[in-house]
């Protein structure tokens, strides 16, 4: 099984409904998310920008079936994560959710190209079709001559390239990039953006976290967290 | 995922790991060989020691002066009579005592022997052929002094290993020389065979045997003797050959009470029954102390297994992160830590077999106990498996964020 998923285009990619996360309890209870709603079409490229501490990266972990909600729905592609069992959670995360972090998290002293091949073994594909994805991906990144190099061999551009690969190799619905630009120059800054834009133009759906208005400039739409609340902005690219 | 992936990556990252890899493994490396070297050792001691008990002559049992009350060997108190050639005489009387095959009796003076310019002090015995196998003692090259040697007093000798070695130049077999004992001229006829430094006893190696008639009439004089070996015929009669020497020199040292004799009985079945109950101590010990380097190896284990899949939380929330089930992580780090203990445990082995062939001195060697490499495996292996898998299952159930925030 490769984890295609056949595309029901009239089905939103997310679908969060009156959704809530309380950290702790009680008198030191702390609110991060106070009943959000957001729906996300397919293809859509929506960027959320708040302060730290706004809630934005609770919101992310939450889409990515990092972090589990205290209450409200959650709906990926149809799908109710609350239904799910660990497994089929990893399953789902697998299969259609493309993940990259702010500090990278590559696997330390393994290449590049173990590092993006690390999901499709997850998901059980054949050695050689992996070996074809997994190169196809490096090479998307500009990354096809350095497949040998480990993450302390590369430099911090590089490195995030290397996780855009590991997070587009399983081909996913959805791809979450929390402040993905964070650590990077701004040259690096500007080929990770184009990697995104890119992407986008293929039909790839894509919600990036970012504090910069640059880099949320480049977004369909444009959501603002606010203490834990939800707010569209206009402004952003028609 | 299959198997085979999870065995690839869990070898590609104990290989991506060398350094941690190698310190996780010399835990138990450690652990393994210390105990199957100790062990070994008190092993090897033990049965050095059982040697030395064989060593004393099957079946014999040796006759002691000794003052009433007093300790085997001191000066005849006044009440006290010595051992005489006519007890040695009647204990041989088949009629008196039947059970006994043979009697040595035994003179024997410390005295300095010398060759050309080299001499020392050795023990000089005088007695009967008898007294070679009644003391288990072999000659290695030459002959031992016969009955036509005692009956006429012949001046030969036969010497112990160190005295060859000593006077005559290491490994030399001086057959036909002449050795000064007290100045007096004895012809080599033989050399014993090296039985080493018995536990606590006198070295027989330093010993110079030579006919009985021989030493007395040139250094002790024809008075008493200084103990009598006596050999039972059988090993099954010893007891009986002890009670007819009991009752033979109590008549003759008219003893009524049993526990003023002024003599002493010492048999090797006594002597080997005492060292065995030592030597299930010495065992108790030994074991304790491979119990406690088994035990801090397993800490050592616990350790770094401990550390090093902790150290790695953050990787199992990248891999969870990444779409791995919990199997598949728990998985890895199992095969991890199987790989590293087995791994571990076979060098851990090697090390300590081949620690036990290191030569020692004293012709003392370790034996490899077997029982306790297998425990000493077991115990290593089941603990680093554990722990090295009870926290990577830890781990494999946290939710991906709680473990991607380790640091």
């Amino acid at each position: 099984m490769t984890g295609r998923v056949a595309v029901r285009p009239d089905v939103p990619v997310l679908d969060v409904r009156s959704m809530s996360k309380v950290y702790g309890e009680g008198e030191t209870a702390v609110h991060a998310l106070r009943e959000v709603d957001l729906l996300v079409r397919r293809g859509e490229y929506v960027a959320v920008i708040g302060q730290s501490g706004s809630g934005k990266s609770t919101l992310l972990n939450i889409l990515g079936c990092l972090d589990a909600p205290t209450s409200g729905r959650y709906l990926l592609e149809g799908l109710d994560v609350a239904d799910l069992d660990d497994r089929q959670q990893s399953v789902l995360r697998n299969r259609q959710i493309g993940f990259v972090f702010q500090s990278f998290n590559l696997i330390p002293r393994t290449t590049a190209f173990a590092n993006v091949e690390l999901p499709l073994v997850y998901a059980g594909v054949p050695r050689r079709v992996r070996r074809a994805r997994t190169l196809a991906a490096l090479d998307v990144v500009g990354l096809g001559e350095r497949t040998d190099h480990r993450p302390n061999q590369l430099s911090g551009g590089q490195q995030q390239r290397v996780a855009v690969a590991r997070a587009l190799v399983t081909a996913p619905a959805l791809l979450l990039a929390d402040e993905p630009t964070g650590n990077l120059d701004s040259a690096s800054t500007a080929d990770v953006l184009d990697l995104f834009d890119g992407l986008h133009a293929t039909g790839r759906t894509i919600v990036i976290i970012t504090h910069d208005a640059e880099v949320a400039e480049r977004a369909d739409r444009v959501v603002t967290v606010t203490d834990g609340r939800l707010r569209e902005s206009s402004g952003a690219r028609p | 995922m299959s198997s085979v992936e999870i065995v690839r990556f869990a070898v590609r990252a104990l290989l991506a790991n060398r350094l941690r890899s190698l310190l996780t493994m010399l835990g138990i490396i450690i652990g393994i060989a210390a105990v199957i070297l100790l062990t070994a050792l008190g092993n090897g001691a033990a049965q050095y020691i059982q040697g030395q008990i064989s060593g004393l002559g099957a079946n014999s049992i040796t006759v002691l002066a000794r003052a009433p009350g007093g300790t085997a060997g001191a000066a005849a108190g006044a009440s006290a009579r010595p051992l005489t050639s006519g007890d040695a005489t009647a204990i041989a009387d088949p009629q008196g005592a039947p059970d006994v095959g043979y009697v040595a009796p035994v003179v024997q003076s410390s005295s300095t022997v010398a060759a050309g310019p080299n001499s020392e002090t050795a023990t000089v015995i005088g007695s009967t052929p008898q007294y070679f196998p009644g003391s288990n003692t072999v000659v290695a090259a030459g002959r031992a002094y016969d009955e036509a040697d005692v009956a006429d007093g012949r001046p030969v000798a036969v010497i112990g290993r160190t005295v060859a070695d000593d006077l005559y130049g290491v490994g030399s077999t001086p057959l036909g020389r002449s050795l000064l004992v007290k100045g007096v001229p004895l012809q080599i006829i033989g050399v014993l065979q090296a039985k080493g430094q018995g536990g606590g006893f006198a070295n027989p190696d330093s010993n110079v045997l030579a006919p009985i008639t021989t030493v007395q009439s040139a250094f002790t004089g024809f008075g008493n003797l200084n103990q009598i070996v006596v050999g039972a015929r059988a090993s099954t009669t010893q007891n009986a050959a002890e009670s007819e020497i009991y009752s033979i020199l109590d008549r003759r040292h008219g003893i009524t009470n049993p526990n003023n004799r002024d003599y002493q009985l010492i048999s090797s079945a006594q002597l080997a029954q005492v060292l065995d109950q030592t030597l299930s101590t010495f065992s108790l010990l030994l074991a304790g102390i491979a119990g406690i380097s088994l035990l801090v190896g397993g800490i050592g284990i616990t350790n770094i297994m401990l550390v090093s899949v902790t150290e790695r939380t953050r990787e199992i929330g990248i891999r969870k992160a990444l779409g791995a089930p919990p199997s598949a992580i728990l998985g890895q780090f199992l095969v991890e830590s199987t790989i590293l203990s087995v791994l571990a445990g076979l060098i851990g082995v090697g090390i300590g077999v081949a620690g036990t062939l290191i030569p020692l001195p004293n012709g003392f060697r370790a034996v490899v106990v077997p029982a306790a490499v297998v425990v000493a495996v077991v115990v290593s292996i089941v603990i680093g498996v554990f722990f090295g898998g009870y926290p990577a299952r830890r781990a494999a159930r946290l939710r991906p964020i709680e473990a991607l925030r380790r640091e």
